[in-house]
């Protein structure tokens, strides 16, 4: 988006909210409906498939308080029920309509402790904003009121004017809680069980916490400024943070309660376990897992090439095999990597993709290419074991499947060679296994997922899981819903055994009156 | 913790550690490795095997040669100093059991891991046997404490400046072909190495055992950066391995996979040693 383009769009936000603000009425819902959908400037697509800066670039204040003059303050708030954490969405956005954005991220901060990053990667289109009224009644959930964009808008406004304050906490109670992983399911528990008054240890296994959001989503989408804010946060607040530690190999988790003394244990430990289809040639030099691909630019920041010591793949010609977000952000990735073409090969069509569409628009905006109804067969080395070729395979739709997806069929003798010399694999994720190798006890299903009932708890005593190590490759938005669930299961756990303690003790205190 | 508690240089290009870790010491178990960083911002990781631990002193060995950049960089460090990042112990351990009569192989390098296995199959009563080999006679390491607990010690270099002249597969051939042939070979070195080893071993028949390093970069399963075709199955090192049957490795696609890189990381060695070259000018 050009520089006169972003300008004229936060004029005309300007010159709009004015004359409403000086009507001084009240809107009527026909008139809070006849008020355009705020555009999100957006990084210029040329210039931003060279960079790793952020590419959706915000709200203006004027913007956030038009889109938020949107919101009808319906009394049925299906957009409440359709938020995995329950955030009181016409509660925050009435504020911003009134231009308090102070009381606005109180309320948000209530439900959710990591809102500038939810409001960023949170798949809202199939969420809060599938039933917004306003969506409805303009037959359209695209112009449904974009409540992650002032969710986003409301967290960076405390963070840019340092309003930020630390949450509420009560007073230390002795009790420890681990909590394994740092990604979002992990990162929600810690603070949660902070607040109640635990001493809460962190354990991560890589040398910088944040898990997924840091290793796998890239800056373009969620700077790791951020990230590094809410882990500093965590910090303040006490929470005790271990890198480089892996449960399971470092220490077995039966000895953080046995040998450590944790009262409690919280696994989120995440999909990590990259799913390979294979098919012949993907051992071959140039061919990655998007976990690996994304971890190196990512976590190792190999796209700082003067700086960093990991190496990423020079590539001309990608192919990304998958049709997610995890293949975008691969596709966008390898883009800024320096490749020149990028194709995304995914074998249904655009509509039955997983990705959101936001996303997909920008990678078509950055110049990626889709081949839709195509899959990839072999993939072919040369003398080196290096990729020089994929050979593909055309399909059509079929019949829908179970989940209601029409099934590709694969149309034979449609075969052909395609260049390429580097293939990112984007198909999905397993459950990693460190933990349940090692822990016998610790009961998981047939794909690795760790069993939990409906408040979380494994088949351990003590000790509760959530995020993608339950529900198998999920989102952000999920895994901190499952997390918060833990949370106060795990709160509730503890405080009924300091009852106990409290009760026990008081009746030592009275025995020893009685004599 | 990760302080470098002592250091030693066993050859020209090959330094021995001491490093402060008690919960990686208390845990590690033969066969496991570490990942390690010498700067957790825009350092690399490094998969580098235990050689040895004390729990008393709650410390690792490790045992390097330098390579590339961080390999140089960690030989820089001297005791005091410590490492911003230290993971593991990593991989699965070696299956030590009671098997007969073992010969255990090391190259080079490959040597230091295969220490503290050579200990626990001697715990475990074993006849072993070590063959021990190197380019020259500087490049040996550790041949005292092999040669303390082996029950024979062969060693051969390339130049023939110590011990037999030659490769390790030699005498490895030679003991498959003795009436009362080896139960089990470990062999621990370069991927040429062991791919040699595991050929010569094969007519025989007997169980080769390699302990491979590829290219990794988390070490827990997430990357599957260090996948090898093992029986035509993709299997990764860090979880699945670091060892595997020798006869049903890939040693080719294996060799393949770990020259990925090779010129990026010689770029950055140049680039490291110029700016040190620079520094000094500047300093001086």
């Amino acid at each position: 988006m050009s520089e006169s383009i972003k300008e004229k769009i936060e004029n005309e936000a300007k010159n709009l909210l004015n004359t409403y603000l000086q009507s001084g009425e009240d809107l009527k819902a026909k008139e809070r409906t006849k008020i355009p959908c705020q555009v999100m400037i957006n990084q210029d697509p040329l210039i931003r498939r060279y960079n790793l800066d952020e590419v959706a670039l915000g709200f203006t204040k004027e913007q956030a308080q038009l889109e938020a003059m949107r919101c009808l303050q319906c009394v049925k708030k299906n957009c409440v029920l359709d938020c995995p954490v329950n955030i009181n969405i016409p509660g925050f956005i009435n504020h911003i309509a009134h231009g308090n954005f102070e009381a606005a991220i109180k309320i948000v901060k209530e439900t959710t402790l990591l809102p500038a990053i939810c409001g960023r990667v949170c798949p809202q289109e199939s969420q809060c904003q599938l039933h917004c009224a306003v969506g409805k009644a303009l037959k359209d959930v695209d112009q449904s009121v974009a409540i992650g964009r002032l969710e986003r808008f409301v967290a960076d406004w405390e963070r840019e004017t340092g309003k930020k304050v630390l949450p509420d906490m009560k007073a230390p109670t002795g009790k420890k809680v681990a909590v394994i992983g740092s990604g979002p399911a992990g990162l929600v528990v810690a603070a949660d069980c902070k607040r109640e008054g635990h001493h809460v240890t962190l354990f991560e296994a890589f040398h910088k916490m944040g898990g997924v959001l840091r290793y796998g989503i890239p800056e373009f989408r969620l700077p790791n400024s951020i990230i590094d804010e809410e882990i500093a946060t965590l910090k303040d607040m006490g929470v005790e943070l271990r890198t480089n530690y892996v449960v399971g190999r470092t220490r077995k988790l039966t000895d953080l309660i046995e040998k450590d003394k944790y009262d409690a244990v919280f696994i989120g430990t995440g999909a990590g376990l990259p799913i390979f289809s294979g098919i012949e040639g993907e051992n071959l030099v140039g061919v990655f897992s998007a976990n690996e691909y994304l971890t190196r630019a990512n976590l190792m920041q190999a796209y700082d090439k003067e700086h960093a010591d990991t190496p990423i793949f020079s590539s001309k010609i990608v192919a990304v095999l998958g049709g997610g977000n995890v293949a975008m952000d691969s596709a966008r990735m390898a883009k800024r990597m320096g490749a020149e073409t990028v194709y995304v090969i995914y074998r249904r069509t655009e509509n039955e993709m997983p990705a959101r569409k936001e996303e997909v628009l920008h990678a078509k905006e950055e110049g990626i290419e889709f081949r839709f109804l195509e899959n990839v067969k072999r993939i072919v080395g040369d003398t080196y074991s290096c990729v020089n070729s994929i050979e593909c395979l055309k399909y059509e739709l079929g019949e829908p499947d179970e989940t209601g997806r029409r099934r590709p069929v694969e149309i034979s003798g449609s075969e052909f060679m395609q260049e390429v010399d580097t293939v990112i694999v984007a198909i999905g994720n397993g459950s990693n296994p460190l933990i349940s190798q090692t822990t016998p006890r610790l009961k998981v299903n047939r794909k690795g997922n760790v069993l939990v009932d409906s408040n979380q708890k494994t088949s351990m005593d003590r000790v509760f899981a959530g995020g993608d190590i339950v529900l198998g490759a999920a989102t952000v938005i999920l895994a901190m819903g499952e997390g918060r669930k833990a949370a106060a299961s795990i709160n509730n756990m503890l405080l009924h055994d300091i009852q106990i303690e409290k009760a026990e003790l008081q009746e030592v205190y009275n025995n020893a009156l009685d004599i | 913790m990760n302080i470098i508690i002592y250091k030693e240089q066993l050859s020209k290009d090959v330094f021995l550690m001491r490093i402060s870790a008690p919960l990686i010491a208390e845990e590690r178990l033969p066969g496991q490795f570490i990942i390690l960083q010498t700067n957790d911002n825009y350092g690399e990781r490094i998969p580098l095997t235990i050689a040895d631990a004390n729990i008393e002193e709650g410390s690792i060995t490790i045992i390097f040669q330098v390579v590339g950049k961080t390999t140089t960089e960690l030989s820089l460090l001297q005791p005091g100093d410590y490492l911003p990042a230290l993971v593991g112990p990593l991989g699965k351990p070696t299956h030590i059991d009671n098997f007969g009569k073992v010969v255990c192989v090391g190259g080079g390098i490959g040597v230091a891991p295969l220490y503290p296995i050579v200990q626990a199959l001697k715990k475990a009563g074993n006849y072993v046997i070590i063959i021990m080999g190197a380019r020259n006679k500087e490049l040996l390491i550790l041949e005292n404490e092999m040669k303390s607990i082996a029950d024979e010690l062969i060693v051969c270099t390339d130049d023939g400046s110590y011990g037999r002249k030659g490769l390790v597969t030699q005498p490895l051939e030679e003991l498959c072909k003795q009436a009362f042939k080896p139960d089990m070979v470990f062999a621990i070195g370069p991927p040429v190495m062991m791919k040699f080893c595991s050929l010569t071993t094969k007519p025989y028949n007997v169980f080769t055992q390699v302990s491979l390093n590829t290219i990794m970069v988390d070490g827990t399963g997430m990357c599957g950066g260090c996948r090898v075709n093992v029986n035509n199955e993709v299997k990764f090192v860090c979880v699945d391995g670091p060892e595997f049957d020798g006869h049903q490795v890939d040693f080719d696609n294996m060799i393949a996979r770990l020259n990925a890189y090779k010129s990026f990381e010689k770029k950055k060695m140049k680039c490291f040693v110029e700016d040190s070259f620079k520094q000094k000018e500047v300093l001086l």
